[in-house]
């Protein structure tokens, strides 16, 4: 029953995505501007000593691009959850008899195949203008994976915020604080180039991981503790935030 | 076994409000027991309690038989639920939603178009099946509302104020169906504000006020209990009204008039008495220039228990 129900209320949060297009735009449009200006403005950084061979600055932006995305899915994924508890949805879900926890995990699983297709969307920009995947096919394969990962735990972070603070309008706040922890990390600049105490943070920010292991098969051939590194930033943000999510969920219930 | 069964229900909340104060409640199955009560009685705090989306703190309750409290996965596989605001997503399309709500309670796939097309068409729905529920008027997401609590063929039906905001057309066809459902032999829980609403669906009224089940009993016993239906009765400027009480005495029982009429007359069979008594007011050459019957509604038995009037005793009748 926790996979039917997970599975039929994936689908409808696809659905109802897919059906709320000022949800969608935000995921990708935001971060290719962001993208676009990053590039066209910072592109003699790779001029810098210390900053790492690549074809180009889009090729290495590209994983700060997807990284940013997902983070916008998490906050999406959060907002989602936060309007189905004010509407009451979430009561309606909770008198039907079905494992509790598949209750959030169908919106974690939705925003896992979306951040595969916001993955592939930042993939093909930059492939339109002029970057290269130097790691091929297998390449595109790990950014995919770590991509789907991250966007899944992101998703559960957000989930876990919705729970806790039950208005959409709290999530929504949270929106610049996301931005604080990506810059606070190796998306935008290598980190032997930022200056302290961000060089520090990002040491220990599991975004530096998750968006190097992305970029490492964009730049590279393929390094595969770099990779592993991705891999395993990112399913260590599933595991705690599907865990925090569903003590969230439990404390939610508890004392609806 | 009785398909509700409340003792002690208790509901106190971290802020220290107390919302539920001990109900005793039994409901019979196939029964259609109204939970009546102005807002902020207890009664949303009540139902959610027994559809286990709350946790009593105090007392004991059991719905279909399971223990709210330590059986909840049983009891939400036996109830069907339609909460206050009619919570949908609007979203999505009508069959979609019933589709969900079907694979939610475990139908089987091969039966769930046909299920979900059965109800859609029972609650009237069929031309609107297809478009998303945001184009929905009230009274139509109601009836989706309940179309997707019965899509389990449940034991129990909770419909917590399932007409409140609604125009009087939409609450006559809601009422059709809560009738229809009870000649089914379903068991209604259902809350409402609504005097009128009550008297007409409930087979049992309990009636609640600050957490705590006031009185309880038939529409009829307790009206009775508040007085019996008397006639006001206002005849011609002329009429010998010393006469005209000696017409109608053996009709029933005579009151003091009040300024307003000249006859006061307690009867015992309601509308049924008031052929007579024209009748013999005919014969005896006495012209009556009007009539009114006045029978005890829920509202007085509800000033009678607690001093105060129900707030939705004024709610437009369907």
């Amino acid at each position: 029953m926790m996979l039917v129900a997970t599975l039929a209320l994936a689908r409808r949060a696809l659905r109802g995505l897919l059906r709320r297009p000022q949800f969608v735009a935000p995921l990708v449009l935001f971060p290719t501007v962001f993208l676009a200006v990053n590039v066209g403005g910072l592109s003699r950084t790779t001029d810098l000593p210390g900053f790492p061979h690549v074809n180009g600055f889009l090729d290495f932006q590209l994983s700060a691009g997807i990284t940013q995305s997902l983070l916008l899915g998490g906050v999406s994924a959060g907002i989602a959850v936060a309007l189905e508890i004010e509407m009451g949805f979430f009561d309606r879900l909770a008198a039907a008899p079905i494992p509790r926890v598949s209750m959030i995990l169908g919106r974690i699983a939705a925003a896992s195949v979306i951040a595969i297709f916001q993955a592939l969307y930042f993939v093909v920009l930059g492939l339109i203008f002029g970057a290269q995947i130097e790691g091929g096919i297998l390449g595109l394969l790990i950014v995919l994976v770590i991509a789907s990962l991250a966007g899944t735990g992101f998703a559960a972070m957000g989930v876990m915020l919705a729970l806790l603070a039950k208005n959409a309008s709290t999530v929504q706040g949270i929106f610049p604080l996301v931005f604080v922890i990506l810059f606070v990390s190796s998306a935008f600049f290598p980190r032997a180039l930022l200056e302290e105490p961000a060089r520090t943070i990002a040491r220990f920010n599991p975004l530096s991981y998750i968006s190097d292991g992305m970029r490492d098969p964009i730049i590279s051939s393929i390094s595969w503790g770099t990779v592993l590194e991705g891999i395993a930033a990112a399913l260590g943000l599933v595991i705690v935030f599907v865990g925090l999510s569903v003590v969230a969920l439990r404390g939610r219930l508890r004392d609806a | 076994m009785a398909a509700i069964a409340a003792r002690a229900l208790e509901r106190r909340y971290k802020s220290g409000l107390q919302a539920v104060a001990g109900i005793d409640l039994t409901v019979e199955p196939g029964e259609v027991y109204g939970f009546l009560g102005p807002n902020g009685a207890g009664k949303t705090t009540t139902v959610r309690m027994l559809v286990t989306l709350l946790r009593p703190t105090g007392g004991q309750a059991t719905v279909a038989g399971y223990d709210v409290a330590t059986q909840p996965g049983e009891v939400r596989k036996r109830i069907g639920v339609a909460l206050q605001e009619a919570a949908l997503d609007p979203l999505m399309t009508g069959v979609e939603l019933m589709e969900l709500q079907a694979t939610l309670h475990g139908i089987p796939k091969g039966d769930v178009v046909a299920r979900s097309s059965d109800l859609i068409e029972r609650v009237g729905l069929v031309e609107a099946r297809d478009r998303r529920v945001g184009t929905y008027s009230g009274g139509m997401k109601r009836r989706l509302d309940l179309a997707m609590a019965l899509i389990h063929r449940p034991e129990v039906l909770f419909l917590d104020e399932p007409t409140t905001g609604l125009d009087p057309v939409s609450r006559l066809t809601l009422w059709e169906e809560v009738r229809r459902l009870r000649d089914e032999g379903t068991t209604v829980f259902l809350t409402t504000q609504y005097l009128e609403e009550a008297d007409v669906l409930a087979d049992r009224v309990g009636i609640i006020s600050g957490g705590r089940i006031v009185v309880e009993g038939t529409p009829a016993a307790l009206k009775a209990q508040v007085g019996r239906p008397h006639l006001d009765i206002t005849l011609t400027p002329d009429a010998d009204i010393d006469r005209a009480r000696g017409v109608v005495s053996p009709h029933g029982e005579l009151q003091p008039p009040t300024e307003d009429v000249h006859l006061r007359l307690t009867v015992d069979h309601g509308s049924a008495s008031i052929a007579p008594v024209v009748r013999a007011l005919d014969e005896a050459g006495l012209t009556v220039a009007g009539m009114q019957l006045v029978e005890p509604t829920l509202d007085d038995v509800f000033v009678q228990q607690t001093g105060s009037h129900l707030e939705g005793a004024g709610a437009p009748a369907a």
